[in-house]
């Protein structure tokens, strides 16, 4: 019971960050018919941003310390950050304890931007070529900017540690009347269920309850109308982009504690998205939530051993398994729409 | 009045078998004088192929291992400040090249891809002509270009290679390890590990799925048994999983006391993090403090990990904090040049660069065998090890092994490990055929000079 509820929380976490990615691309698919496989990309740049920022925050002035040798024998040189001098030691290591939330206030903008660059820069040539030409596109586009991170950052996986309030385990078990310690789950993974769970919940208000978000949903469904009507939908949809890379972003900066960000990291993301994408129904954004958490869940337990055991290696294939029987059972996915890639 | 044998048809024989001749790859051709594969004959320079991975997840310890090598060709052509050249117990390098020959290099990237790492090593072995080929960072890479070499007539130096079978059921006459193994690090780590954690633990394996990892595992598995801890789960995880919170989360209620992750590289960063963060270093399971241990350990790795590895135990085969000749050589050579200290893979391949050169110049040829002739069985010293054996009976080196521990209070970003014991030579030796190395049916084969 106690491994159930551990791997079923794991596998909300998990099913969080392939919601949050499997969201933007939806949206991006919804609205603009482009299949992105850069999205993946944009959430690396976001994991970046809270490793640019923690650096920035660790930005230091070297101080010679004669007592002591570097590894050549020479005065050790000492890197003092500038927020420690600034601010005070207690104060600059409580700013820099805090890198990872405070990146939020570079990852919004830098995604916003690159978001838009993206999309009048590059995609919108593509939006009247066949889905192939997008597909090779977008892929290259991901391959350079996963070079370019690389050139900067190197391609080692860079530790990027949570705040220390969210350190450790919080015992659940406790909390919910079972045997104290049965259930500990890490804090971190709590916040990023939460926080991912907050984000869609943004997302779809944003799209339901304001006037921006009715004309985006009016030109999902029929683009020409709305622009009949004079309100120039390519204008919002360029924005509509801007916001999936923002989320995708922000899923990158806040999964930074649990993996360490890497040059690659979009990649290994990215084909689980699509297959996300695809089983909850290409252009269905309630789809593309049910299904992230419902394959995470899926291969959370698939881990187990007591089902590897019966079914070696299943942890590997359980999402494309589910994702052939689902295709096979409904062809548009749980919630795919008629019409949506149907031509 | 004499008569000519050309016939139009015997020309264009003739001429179809020497273009076919000329178009056979170098590797496939004798030369005429000295009939190995690539010999330099009369030409004033050798060239060595560095096959390292350049780009994918191991590509900071592949160019770091470049980095070693670049230095190894200075020193041997006699530029800088000849860094172990200065220590090592042979003199017959003095700065010269080889046997009159400077020497030049081409690098190749694997990818810490099999099948790109043999396409690459065919490349620099067909195209580029290379005597030798340098290189790692995976077991499986290795084991690939060592089969290839093999087949080719190449002498193969293993860069970071720690699977059993490298020179085990994969040994081969053409091929040899410098650096330590899996076995080697279980026989050196299962004593402290009994010191400090006592004869009483429950251990759980996370193992990488793959050649290096199960070797890993069956070695740590054997050495821990054998002390009296009891294994409580081994299993096995993919490679480049990245999240491992499904894999760690049931250790929890396991009834384990110990985890012991043989994972390696970004692999072993995410697990050891992610269990960490499952707040395993906190837990206390049967009234004893739950321990993490990470059998094979790598500098880069362990600043990759940060404060996690603080207090967890592992293994090397070398680390710059060394206080002999050969090391601070080394270190001087290298930081100078580059400005921070060379990690282990750096040093083996460095090694490797340098004890092949020797090999040649005792050997008074490049001939493939007679240089195998000249390494197997060889003594030497100042190379950061102490007093080191290549063993003929199956090309790996035996010397001194390194365990470490994460430090709890490092001073600079360098700082990150501590070494716990100079584990003697004499605990991590073996038979060549014991079980983890492929038994009695392992067999180096016979030596292959190519052409």
């Amino acid at each position: 019971m106690d491994e159930f509820l551990i791997q079923l929380l794991n596998g909300l976490d998990r099913g969080a960050a392939y919601a949050l990615i499997a969201l933007g691309l939806t949206l991006i698919f919804g609205t603009l018919g482009v299949v992105n496989f850069a999205h993946g990309a944009l959430f690396m740049i976001g994991a970046f941003c809270t490793v640019t920022m923690q650096r920035f925050l660790n930005l230091s002035q070297t101080v010679i310390d004669d007592t002591q040798k570097d590894f050549l024998g020479n005065p050790l040189e000492v890197e003092v950050p500038y927020v420690q001098s600034w601010f005070g030691e207690a104060a600059g290591l409580a700013i820099q304890d805090w890198s990872v939330m405070l990146a939020i206030f570079l990852t919004i903008p830098v995604m916003l931007l690159v978001g838009y660059v993206m999309e009048r820069g590059l995609i919108r040539h593509f939006y009247s070529r066949p889905h192939a030409d997008q597909i090779l596109v977008t892929f290259g586009l991901a391959i350079i900017i996963g070079e370019i991170i690389k050139y900067f950052y190197g391609a080692n996986p860079i530790q990027t540690p949570m705040p220390s309030a969210f350190l450790g385990t919080w015992d659940m078990g406790a909390a919910f009347g079972l045997e104290a310690n049965s259930v500990a789950y890490p804090k971190w993974r709590l916040v990023y269920f939460f926080f991912s769970a907050l984000i869609i919940a943004a997302v779809f208000a944003f799209l339901q309850f304001t006037t921006f978000g009715m004309v985006v949903r009016a030109g999902m469904a029929d683009r020409e109308t709305v622009g009949m009507l004079g309100i120039d939908i390519d204008r919002r949809f360029t924005i509509v982009f801007g916001i999936a890379a923002c989320v995708a972003g922000l899923a990158g900066m806040m999964y930074t504690p649990i993996l360490s960000p890497h040059y690659n990291i979009g990649m290994d993301f990215l084909v689980l998205s699509f297959v996300v994408v695809v089983v909850g129904g290409m252009g269905s954004l309630p789809g593309a939530v049910l299904s992230g958490f419902m394959l995470g869940i899926l291969q959370s337990f698939a881990s187990l051993k007591v089902v590897t055991n019966i079914v070696p290696g299943i942890d590997q294939i359980i999402i494309y398994l589910v994702a052939i029987i689902i295709l096979l059972t409904r062809p548009r996915g749980l919630m795919g729409r008629k019409g949506v890639m149907e031509d | 009045m004499s008569k000519s044998n050309f016939t139009r048809r015997g020309v264009l024989k003739t001429g179809a078998v020497a273009g076919a001749a000329l178009s056979l790859p170098t590797y496939l051709r004798a030369d005429g004088h000295t009939g190995y594969t690539n010999a330099p004959g009369d030409s004033g320079t050798v060239k060595f192929g560095f096959n390292v991975p350049q780009t994918g997840p191991y590509a900071e310890e592949g160019l770091d291992e470049l980095r070693a090598q670049e230095l190894a060709v200075e020193h041997i052509n006699g530029m800088g400040d000849g860094g172990m050249l200065n220590t090592f117990s042979e003199k017959n390098l003095d700065g010269t090249g080889i046997l009159g020959k400077k020497v030049e290099f081409v690098t190749g990237d694997t990818q810490t891809k099999s099948d790109v790492a043999r396409a690459s090593a065919q490349s620099m072995i067909q195209k580029d002509g290379v005597i030798m080929v340098n290189g790692g960072s995976s077991s499986g890479v290795a084991v690939a270009v060592q089969g290839l070499c093999q087949e080719a007539g190449i002498i193969f130096m293993a860069g970071l290679t720690h699977s059993n079978d490298t020179t085990g059921k994969d040994r081969k006459a053409n091929g040899f390890r410098h650096f330590f193994n899996g076995y080697m690090s279980g026989a050196a780590l299962g004593p402290v590990l009994k010191n400090e954690y006592g004869t009483d633990r429950r251990a759980y394996h996370l193992t990488a799925d793959y050649n290096w990892g199960w070797t890993q595992q069956e070695s740590m598995q054997a050495s821990t048994e054998a002390m009296g801890w009891e294994t409580a789960e081994a299993v096995l995880t993919p490679v480049g999983a990245g999240d491992f919170s499904s894999y760690i989360a049931p250790v929890l209620n396991s009834g384990a006391d110990t985890l012991i992750l043989n994972h390696y590289g970004g692999d072993m960063v995410n697990s050891l993090t992610q269990a960490v963060q499952f707040g395993l270093k906190d837990k206390q399971v049967n009234g004893k403090d739950f321990k993490i241990i990470v059998p094979l350990y790598s500098e880069l790795m362990a600043a990759g990990a940060g404060s996690n590895i603080e207090g967890v135990f592992g293994s090397m085969n070398w680390n710059w904090q060394l206080q002999d000749e050969g090391t601070a050589a080394f270190v001087k050579s290298f930081g100078e040049k580059y400005g921070f200290p060379p990690s282990g893979s750096a040093h083996t391949c460095y090694v490797q660069t340098l004890l092949y050169a020797d090999a040649v110049t005792r050997a008074g040829s490049f001939r493939p065998c007679a240089v195998a002739e000249a390494l197997e069985d060889f003594q030497f010293d100042g190379m950061g090890n102490g007093p080191t054996l290549y063993r003929g009976a199956d090309h790996q080196c035996f010397k001194d092994v390194l365990v470490m521990k994460g430090k709890e209070n490092p001073s600079n970003q360098y700082d990150t490990l501590e070494i716990v014991e100079v584990t003697p030579v004499e605990q991590v030796t073996y038979e060549p055929d014991h079980p983890m190395f492929g038994g009695s049916d392992a067999s180096l084969g016979t030596c292959n000079d190519g052409a």
